[in-house]
């Protein structure tokens, strides 16, 4: 029932910020705020918990709901959707902070926008029926097309449609998937169901393995995006406001990778397999076209966006290479990219509110008047590269090290990304924040709620470089029971 | 014996005494709030006896109707949706200088058609049912007669329902020369494989008429001129009751447990498929609201068809259900529309829209709500019904039927949210213009959009109703 409390708490405190917010808007800020942090220090005390406990499943709560179809209500949480959701939370906190004074219009109905959608993505990463999952992962979509579409830049309209249109075609072909999977299980067990834990099991043949596989993967690539399903992606990141692409760049691609790791990889082990060297090297293509795209960027948003789609090449190439080390890169790359590239668009969100442009051509010398905030925009750029120290060091090596057992020469191709990666991330850190100051920009520097959205996020950062134990010990469980599936034989290398 | 067929008989017969009672009212005194109460008393009595009829089921009444518990539950959705008409009318009447009483005569005559139509079993009685529907419909259509589109409307309809009446009695003709027989079941056998030409080709012509009366392509060119120039309660009337009748008849006909196959399945396929693919693509470029429901409704009733062509266990409860949600979700737009229409204008176009949210945020959640339902976004009734209506379809493998309503409805999805990003944008009056909202609509709406989350969130209820309804069909 608490991961139902979850939800609803959400949802709940959407309508109450929408309906307070006409007599003031601070107090729907506050509500807003106050039912994030609820669910993260619930969350926080479960880890807290259940962390040390030999069980996969922390919590569960299961209901009746439509029983003609053996659709229920259940809902559970393990180790992998415990850290999604604390960085759910943590990144939903850092939304709403940031968009303390970027929003002034209507901020009522943006909380409450903004509230469903992480109710949908607290719905998608405990989903335990597939119905379920579906519904939630369509539920995300709506609030986040009015949060593009009312907040955004100048050509939200396009970007918010595009953003739309993308998820809701590939989200249909995997219901057809979802159905015939629980058809396919009725037909050989007699039991209609949509449950994850009996469809797991389902029998299939080979080629329909296939299919049904590739309809679950085209709704997950599209979200994560992969080459050359990305295109919404960097429209909708550079036209959403600062809350709306620290959702889109942190939590709504991870949904698509956690679909993988979740769905995709248990319930077709088979398919997967024969599928890896298909999908690695499309992880790598990614990687390359992110990265080098990102360079020849001029808008700072536009290039954060793709260095996503880099990023998240890796997260690819880490589920698909088949061995556990790389799926705990990728889970930590999932995270520490959502921090890293959040706090790059907060400060693009930062940016612009002070200099009314995306345009990195009209910054430069920006250490000369903001020296604080031009710090931290170096610390998440060398993030974003691939610090060692920092997160996504951590992720990236990993899966570098597990895709090397499953391919050498992709593996090699793909060290080439962290090239580009220097590349753009230099680029960042001296066009914007370094050099001189052509336009002669006189900024205030960070206050003190700006400091603490940038600083929590920072030390998250370094303890995921410096010390990525305790997330990989929490997720563990639940990527050996996924790989398990997927490679019988594995060869396991333990540190 | 005769108390059975008098019980079973009842809501046809209120419905028509009602009819005949309106009438005498009107002659004695004209009074719009009178005739409209006794026309709701009216359908609601009929809506009540079903009760009463549903213990005296199965019957049939000579060979021309039969009353089982498939054409009970139509008859209420029927009904149902009448009712909803009848409020919005009354709204929309209210606002107008015409003779308004007579309306409701007519739509009630109308709604006893479509009632004949879902318990018809003989020739007869369906010609019978269609014709009170559709003559009906002339006049209503017409019905403002100070507005020239709607008198071309009410002229366009006539003629083509008139002569697409002629072809399916052409049709029938034909099915009885081959058969020798005037029942409805010749239907049936004409989808056999032994089946020989003269049935086919009747039963082909039989689907012009009623091809014309769901407007599905290729009979479909009426639709987008007649729902902009008919009032909107009778827009909405034709949306449901009219289109709901005749899907009950071919459904409780057609339907087949293995699906329908052969000549026929191939034919319908196309229908199906031309359907989705044209309804909404003629509707991405549309800017009247009225014209982009009418061609969405094309591929809805495609949507439809796909679940009729499935068969199996599933194939008719899922188009029943996704009639029903569609039924909820069509009333409700075209509620809001009649709330926000005045004396002489009615909201029609994407622009008169513009802003909505910011103006009158309540009617435009509502709207959001039926537009999203029509797209089927999850928590909303249209999403069941194409949940239960891709169930059908994958159940029998139908994968290219089911591709194509994938991509249409993501199609489809592009002009719902073009109408969603005009009530969402920012105009810069947003003091609002705050009118009174009149009470039977605003009552029609309300529960209309809670109908719509009601049968989004738990279908059971209804589901287990249909399915024990769909349960006798062959």
């Amino acid at each position: 029932m608490t991961l139902l409390a979850l939800i609803l708490l959400l949802m709940a405190g959407g309508i109450a910020s929408w309906l307070v917010a006409s007599r003031n808007a601070t107090t729907a800020r506050w509500i807003a705020l106050l039912s994030i942090c609820i669910d993260f220090i619930v969350t926080l005390a479960m880890w807290a918990s259940k962390a040390g406990l030999a069980t996969r499943w922390f919590a569960e709560c299961n209901l009746q709901w439509i029983p003609q179809f053996g659709i229920r209500l259940h809902l559970a949480i393990d180790g992998l959707s415990l850290v999604m959701l604390l960085l759910t939370y943590f990144l939903g906190i850092m939304a709403i902070l940031c968009s303390w004074t970027e929003i002034k219009d209507r901020a009522g109905f943006f909380h409450f926008n903004l509230l469903w959608v992480l109710a949908g993505i607290t719905g998608v990463f405990l989903s335990m029926d597939l119905f379920l999952f579906y519904l939630f992962w369509e539920l995300m979509l709506v609030p986040m097309y009015l949060l593009i579409g009312i907040w955004g830049h100048e050509r939200r309209i396009y970007a918010a449609t595009k953003f739309f249109l993308f998820t809701q075609l590939s989200g249909l072909l995997m219901l057809i998937a979802i159905i015939s999977l629980a058809i396919i299980h009725q037909q050989t067990t007699g039991v209609f169901t949509f449950d994850y834990e009996q469809l797991l099991g389902t029998s299939l043949q080979p080629n329909t393995a296939l299919l049904l596989m590739l309809g679950f993967f085209i709704a997950f690539a599209v979200k994560l995006p992969i080459f050359p399903l990305h295109t919404w992606l960097p429209d909708a990141h550079t036209e959403a406001p600062t809350a709306g692409s620290v959702i889109l760049a942190g939590l709504l691609l991870k949904t698509g990778a956690y679909g993988l790791i979740r769905f995709v990889l248990p319930l077709f082990p088979e398919a997967s397999r024969r599928m890896a060297p298909l999908m690695m090297t499309l992880g790598v293509i990614a990687i390359l076209y992110g990265a080098v795209l990102a360079v020849a960027q001029s808008d700072l948003k536009r290039l954060v966006a793709y260095t996503s789609v880099s990023h998240m090449g890796f997260v690819l190439l880490g589920v698909f290479a088949g061995n556990e080390l790389a799926l705990e890169g990728a889970v930590i790359q999932m995270v520490s990219h959502g921090i890293s590239t959040g706090a790059l668009f907060i400060l693009a969100g930062l940016l612009q509110e002070r200099m009314h442009t995306r345009e990195i051509a009209q910054m430069g010398g920006l250490w000369e008047t903001m020296p604080s905030l031009s710090g931290a925009g170096l610390v998440f750029a060398m993030a974003s590269l691939g610090l060692p120290g920092l997160g996504d060091f951590v992720g990236e090596f990993l899966v570098l090290l597990g895709a090397y057992r499953a391919n050498v020469s992709l593996t090699v191709i793909a060290t080439l990304g962290l090239v580009a990666a220097t590349l753009y991330g230099l680029r960042l850190g001296q066009s914007a924040f370094q050099g001189p100051n052509p336009h002669h920009w006189k900024l205030p520097d960070l206050s003190f709620r700006e400091w603490a959205i940038l600083g929590p996020m920072m030390i998250c950062l370094l303890w995921l470089g410096l010390y990525p134990q305790p997330v990989l010990n929490t997720v563990r469980p639940s990527l050996a029971a996924a790989s398990q599936q997927a490679t019988p034989t594995q060869e396991i290398v333990r540190r | 014996m005769y108390t059975a067929h008098l019980v079973v008989a009842l809501p046809l017969l209120l419905m028509s005494a009602t009819t005949i009672v309106a009438m005498l009212a009107i002659a004695i005194q004209r009074n719009h709030t009178a005739i409209a109460a006794i026309s709701l008393i009216g359908v609601g009595a009929s809506l009540w006896s079903l009760l009463f009829a549903a213990s005296a089921i199965p019957q049939q009444l000579s060979s021309l109707l039969i009353f089982d518990s498939y054409a009970l539950l139509y008859m209420a959705l029927i009904l149902c949706a009448a009712a909803f008409v009848i409020l919005l009318s009354y709204n929309y009447l209210k606002q107008r200088h015409e003779h308004r009483e007579e309306f409701y005569i007519l739509i009630m005559l109308a709604t006893s058609g479509a009632m004949v139509l879902t318990a018809s079993r003989h020739f007869i009685s369906l010609f019978l049912g269609l014709e009170l529907l559709s003559i009906s419909l002339y006049a209503l259509i017409a019905y403002i007669r100070s507005e020239t589109i709607s008198i071309e409307a009410g002229i366009k309809y006539l003629v083509l329902a008139a002569s697409s009446s002629s072809v399916l009695l052409f049709g029938l003709a034909l099915i009885y020369a081959e058969s020798g027989s005037m029942d409805l079941s010749q239907f049936a056998n004409a989808l056999n494989h032994a089946a020989t030409f003269p049935l086919i080709a009747g039963l082909m012509l039989v689907f012009t008429g009623v091809g014309f009366k769901l407007a599905v392509v290729p009979f479909h060119l009426w639709t987008p001129d007649v729902y902009e120039g008919a009032p909107i309660p009778v827009t909405a009337f034709i949306a449901t009751v009219s289109k709901g009748g005749m899907f009950a008849l071919i459904l409780r006909w057609l339907h087949h447990n293995t699906g329908i196959n052969g000549t026929t399945g191939f034919v319908l396929s196309i229908i199906a498929i031309a359907s989705m693919l044209t309804g909404n693509l003629l509707a991405l470029t549309q800017t009247n609201v009225k014209r982009i429901l009418a061609y969405s409704s094309i591929a809805h009733m495609g949507y439809a068809v796909v679940a009729l062509l499935a068969g199996g266990t599933l194939g008719a409860p899922a188009a029943t259900y996704y009639l029903a949600a569609y039924f909820a979700t069509i009333l409700g737009a075209f509620g809001v529309m009649t709330l926000l229409s005045t004396s002489h204008h009615e909201a029609a176009l994407i622009e008169d829209y513009r802003g909505l949210f910011w103006r009158r945020p309540a009617l435009a959640a509502a709207f959001t709500a039926m537009l999203l339902s029509l797209a089927g976004i999850p928590l909303t009734a249209g999403f069941l019904g194409k949940f239960y209506v891709i169930a059908a379809g994958a159940q029998q493998s139908r994968w290219v039927l089911l591709f194509t309503l994938v991509v249409s409805s993501t199609i489809g999805l592009f002009y719902y949210l073009r109408i969603l990003a005009a009530m969402y944008a920012k105009t810069s009056d947003t003091a609002g213009s705050e009118t009174a909202l009149p009470l039977p609509a605003t009552v029609a709406v309300a529960v209309l959009t809670g109908l719509i989350f009601l049968l989004g969130l738990y279908p059971a209820p209804l589901w287990n109703a249909i399915v024990s309804a769909a349960h006798n069909l062959g």
